[in-house]
């Protein structure tokens, strides 16, 4: 219960702060302020400057939008696709299609999601569009088959098979039936695939294949850091201290919420 | 010579009562049952005596066996007296075995962990324990892993695992519950024999009655943590004192009275229907095999008919029932209710479908947990073409609610607010909500406890005599069949080996599977009697 | 066993195959012509043309496909456009840093995660329990390549133990090379070790709730003497699944902590492939991944029917 309420308060402060960003930040991070580079954290600047003297609060603010906007777009996706497809794929279990589906599913987990990564932003270009997509990509088949999992668990239901006596359409069931008591499942799951989705954006853009500059990007942050590591410690510290706050306030709230909602459902960690 | 004692032995889980001064003796070479329905405690006594309570219990009193009092020793020692000087079996074969281990692994560790022999000699007396227990070497090596083998052939592992050492006491919890009965015939002999020759204390826990009047030599009756009763078993059978213990066996022998069914016409018919499964390749390229679940399977029921179909668990029975309600296709044969086919082309027939529910066995999962009593029960109205809506829908529903028993304020209640029996009234409610002219009850009085389950076939009854009311009641259990079915159907393997009046095939069964069934079943005396 | 070995090699070359496509596909839509790109904006038609018959971009896409496909067969990924040189030796040369580095932190992960998940189940809500659950609830929400940048701040620049980076090669010496992977597969295997250990303990508490511990604990086995002969085993089932898994995220993962300690790995190829837009090299370097992730997961598939009986026989 006590790691419930740190993961949400944890998730709400850096929510709030992404929201806050978009009518005040601190400083203005589009400009620079060459004197003052580098300055660790004092009272004006509390998290310090970067190279160009810009003030790291502020762009951790900014680019704590950039994440949330990039994790949850790639959850969306993996859930508006994913969670149809198991659904459909319980329902019309054994089938050339089920198989076809879960198939697919399985040659997606066989690719190395990060590298898979590389290679579409290396094709289609570096951005935060094309990060999304190919972060999503990757949540549809753990959506996919978390969703065919427990469904079928629940076609095997006498519930179900009452429903089918009185003439429902495997369509109006998943839709009735199964969907609703899978809900809690997959807002749990979510939250577990919005942590990872925060910190493959971070990968992604710390290798430069994320959100392009100006944008800010906690990856792009820590990438700029890398040479001032040795001098000026803050310059990683901050943005890793916040990739490393927000993932585990996301980890804590989904934990919590399984113990919450229902202590039996199982979720895919990996 | 007195073997077990327990002395006001009182158990609490984080802190609330489950077990109130308990005391009863087992000597040795004796049979003790304890039975009682579910929450009487009677599981809980087994755990505390094998020094195994779940975490966050406490037990007070005594628990002595052999001159050990087990709450007030060691848990090194506590290792070294179980497999030893007790052992114990459970109700659930199919998961009470390692299934990455052998058998043979798995019987030999009860010798190795207790360091009673090397390893070549533990395995040698693993053979001879499993021989003993009737898998013979030759049919099963001990390098047999446990899914090779059927659920009466694990119990006997088990079984072997837990006299492996020939411990004094042995507690077995619901052994044959899991089992099909003529299965748990032979495991009770199993266990009749095994306490003659080793002279072992047998401690039973059952819910089932009917056997532990045919095994104990004691019996202990235990409700809500109590014991209320005890005694050896011929004087408590004939002179039972307390309210409770007499309930419970009047309960358990429970018969209805239902009305002479007048009518005669046709009115479901199953004529050779078939029923196949693929099965997986046996070889790579080769066909996928077929296993027939169903075979040529024909009968009819009237209008007006209780008809029963017992058989045990894989000869068919769920197929030929999921065919019926038109929810799986047949391969050949027809099934029609008033001549109009309950599958026609690939579709199910909808209006065959509307002239028949449904009534599950697992008051659990019959209903989704999400839905109010009245969004549940009203479900099948889907199946109407013009299904009644607003003041009309309240009322059907109210009625229905009544019919079982329930009262009409339940209708916005979640089903985890009801208990078992109430949520088997109202799956019978959403059953009879569309008035259909057949009703299916697929084990539905299975999973309830005795004095549940005899209300629920009295309302059964009740509603039969209160309107024209045609059902097939699907069971494993004869005694309930005998009474709520006036025809009954016998299946084995896909096939239906013998049917008739039900009086008559109970009296004088013709098929020698039928024979062997009604033998195997144990039958309280008073059954006997009229035998 | 044979069937089922059958089997699963079966779904393995049917994953490679169809890889290979949609490796083949997704670089063949990728905007903009290499030839043209390579030489820039004023280059004339001509020379264009030229360097596409010298790429063997002028013939048709599906027989492109099957040059590329059989060429990796036989170990020829083709001609870098960049390098200038066959792409089987620029891998070649950087595989022996990757692949040590994976096997490194995949064995570093296990060690790790093994024992703390044991621990912690079998200390179920105690303290032991909750420092383990605490350290990979840390351990999994951080970002391996920051870790690796603290890792070098800590023990490369102010303690001096390691080079901030860099790789000596082989031929100096095994030991200057395990030296010199040491901190980045430390990076790599800590936040996997969390989410093995964690995975490790989930599977064991619910092996230990299964009805044959209860079993053995009847038979006089202690609670940690069923842990360890009863619940381990069975436990691995889907521990083996992750350790599958993280193989691919540890080669993965490599690309970008090369990218951190400067090891000039496969990952330092492909980034410069992408800059360059050496298109050939970056699809051969995925398929190379792409077929270890794959070959890795059938090893798995195996290594299943290894630890389960009921796979040996059925199916």
């Amino acid at each position: 219960m006590k790691g419930l309420w740190i993961g949400i308060v944890l998730t709400v402060v850096f929510l709030a702060l992404a929201l806050v960003s978009f009518v005040w930040t601190p400083f203005n991070i589009e400009a620079f302020d060459i004197p003052n580079k580098l300055k660790s954290p004092n009272v004006t600047n509390w998290l310090g400057t970067d190279q160009y003297g810009r003030d790291i609060l502020s762009m951790i603010m900014m680019g704590a939008r950039t994440s949330i906007a990039v994790a949850l777009l790639a959850v969306g996706i993996g859930m508006a696709i994913g969670v149809p497809l198991g659904l459909w794929a319980a329902a019309r279990r054994g089938s050339l299609l089920d198989e076809l589906i879960m198939r697919g599913n399985d040659l997606i987990f066989a690719f190395p999601s990060l590298v898979i990564a590389i290679l579409i932003t290396a094709v289609f270009g570096a951005g935060a569009i094309n990060a999304i997509i190919a972060i999503g990509i990757f949540n549809i088949p753990v959506f996919a088959r978390l969703t065919r999992g427990a469904a079928l668990s629940l076609w095997e239901r006498d519930f179900i098979l009452a429903a089918r006596v009185s003439g429902k359409s495997a369509f109006r069931i998943s839709w009735e039936h199964i969907f609703p008591n899978i809900l809690n499942l997959m807002i749990v799951q979510g939250t577990i695939q919005f942590s990872l989705g925060i910190l493959a954006e971070a990968a992604l853009s710390y290798i430069g294949l994320g959100a392009q500059p100006p944008t800010a990007s906690w990856g792009r942050m820590l990438a700029d850091a890398q040479t001032l590591v040795s001098f000026a410690p803050h310059t990683a510290l901050m943005p890793g201290g916040a990739i490393v706050l927000m993932v585990m306030g996301l980890n804590l709230m989904g934990d919590g919420l399984r113990d919450v909602l229902d202590p039996r459902i199982r979720v895919d960690r990996t | 010579m007195t073997l077990l004692s327990l002395q006001d032995l009182s158990i609490t889980i984080n802190g609330k009562p489950i077990l109130h001064d308990v005391s009863f003796d087992i000597r040795a070479g004796e049979i003790v049952a304890v039975t009682g329905e579910s929450g009487s405690g009677k599981s809980m006594t087994a755990l505390g005596i094998m020094g195994l309570l779940p975490r966050g219990a406490t037990a007070t009193g005594q628990i002595d066996l052999d001159g050990v009092d087990i709450l007030r020793t060691e848990e090194a020692a506590l290792c070294k007296m179980r497999g030893n000087d007790v052992g114990m079996i459970f109700q659930e074969p199919m998961t009470a075995l390692n299934p990455v281990q052998t058998i043979g692994d798995q019987v030999a560790e009860t010798i190795l962990v207790h360091r009673a022999a090397p390893k070549a000699e533990a395995m040698t007396r693993a053979a001879e324990m499993l021989e003993r227990v009737g898998l013979p070497n030759d049919r099963f090596p001990l390098s047999r892993y446990p899914h090779e083998l059927s659920g009466g052939q694990r119990q006997r592992v088990v079984i072997a695992m837990a006299i492996a050492l020939r411990p004094k006491l042995l507690i077995a919890d619901e052994p044959t519950t899991a089992l099909d009965v003529t299965t748990q015939a032979t495991i009770l002999d199993l266990l009749r024999d095994l306490v003659d020759e080793f002279g072992m204390g047998l401690l039973m826990i059952t819910h089932d009655l009917a056997v532990v009047a045919n095994m104990a030599d004691r019996i202990v009756v235990m409700q809500h943590g109590h014991l209320v009763e005890q005694g050896a078993t011929d004087d408590l059978l004939r002179n039972m004192h307390h309210p409770y213990t007499k309930a419970l066996f009047a309960a358990s022998g429970h018969k209805v009275s239902l009305p002479t069914n007048s009518h005669s016409a046709p009115f479901l018919s199953v004529q050779n229907v078939t029923r196949d499964y693929r099965t997986p390749r046996k070889t790579l390229f080769g066909k996928p095999g077929t296993f027939r679940a169903v075979n040529n399977v024909s009968f009819e029921l009237n209008k007006g008919d209780r008809l029963g179909l017992v058989g045990e668990s894989g000869c068919g029975k769920s197929t030929l029932t999921r065919a019926i309600l038109g929810l799986e296709p047949v391969q050949s044969g027809t099934i029609t209710l008033n001549d109009a086919p309950v599958f026609s082309g690939k579709k199910p027939n909808a209006d065959v479908r509307r002239k028949m529910q449904v009534v599950f066995q697992d008051p659990y999962g019959s209903f989704n947990p999400r839905h109010r009593v009245d969004r549940l029960i009203s479900e099948p109205f889907h199946l109407l073409d013009t299904p009644p809506t607003g003041a009309a829908r309240s009322d059907a529903i109210t009625k229905a609610l009544t019919d079982v028993g329930l009262t009409p304020a339940d209708a916005t209640k979640y089903i985890h607010e009801f208990s078992g029996g109430q949520r088997q009234r109202i799956a019978i409610a959403r059953a009879l909500i569309t008035d259909p002219e057949l009703i299916v009850f697929d084990e539905a009085v299975s999973a309830l406890d005795v004095s549940v389950r005899a209300q629920v076939l009295d309302l059964m009854a009740k509603l039969c005599r209160e309107r024209p009311l045609s059902y097939l009641f699907i069971s494993h259990d004869l005694s309930v069949v005998r009474t709520i079915t006036d025809r009954v159907l016998v299946m084995k393997s896909g096939e239906i080996v013998e049917q008739g009046a039900t009086e008559d095939v109970f009296q004088n069964p013709k098929h020698p599977y039928t024979q062997t069934l009604l033998e195997a079943a144990p039958t309280l005396p008073d059954d006997q009697a009229t035998r | 066993m044979i069937r089922y070995v059958f089997g699963r090699l079966l779904s393995l070359v049917i994953s490679l195959i169809v890889a290979s496509v949609v490796i083949f596909v997704v670089i063949e839509i990728a905007p903009g012509d290499p030839a043209s790109f390579m030489l820039g904006l004023n280059a004339q038609p001509e020379t264009v043309a030229a360097l596409r018959a010298e790429l063997g971009l002028d013939v048709s896409k599906v027989e492109r496909y099957f040059t590329w496909v059989t060429g990796m067969l036989s170990g020829d990924f083709g001609t870098s456009y960049t390098y200038r040189s066959p792409i089987s030796e620029l891998i070649a040369d950087r595989v022996v840093v990757s692949l040590p580095l994976a096997i490194y932190a995949l064995i570093l992960s296990t060690v790790i995660a093994f024992p703390a998940g044991i621990y912690a189940a079998s200390r179920r809500g105690g303290v032991g329990d909750m420092s383990v659950m605490g350290a990979t609830q840390l351990g999994v929400a951080i970002p391996n390549f920051w870790f690796a940048m603290i890792m070098v701040l800590i023990f490369a620049i102010n303690l001096r133990w390691f080079s901030a980076g860099g790789f000596p090669g082989w031929d100096k010496g095994f030991f200057g090379g395990i030296k010199a992977l040491t901190l980045p597969a430390i990076s790599l295997a800590l936040p996997q070790a969390a989410i093995l250990a964690r995975v490790m303990r989930s599977s064991l508490l619910d092996m230990l709730g299964e009805d044959f511990i209860r079993s053995a604990r009847a038979k006089g086995l202690s609670q940690r003497q069923a842990l360890w002969k009863h619940a381990v085993r069975n436990a691995l089932i889907p521990v083996l699944t992750i350790i599958g898994l993280q193989f691919s995220f540890l080669l993965a993962g490599g690309i970008i902590i090369e990218q951190v300690f400067f090891l000039p790995g496969l990952g330092r190829l492909i980034f410069q492939a992408i800059s360059a837009r050496d298109l050939i090299v970056v699809e051969s370097v995925v398929m190379l991944l792409v077929f270890v992730v794959i070959v890795v997961n059938f090893a798995v598939d195996i290594a299943y029917a290894a630890v389960d009986p009921r796979l040996r026989t059925k199916t």
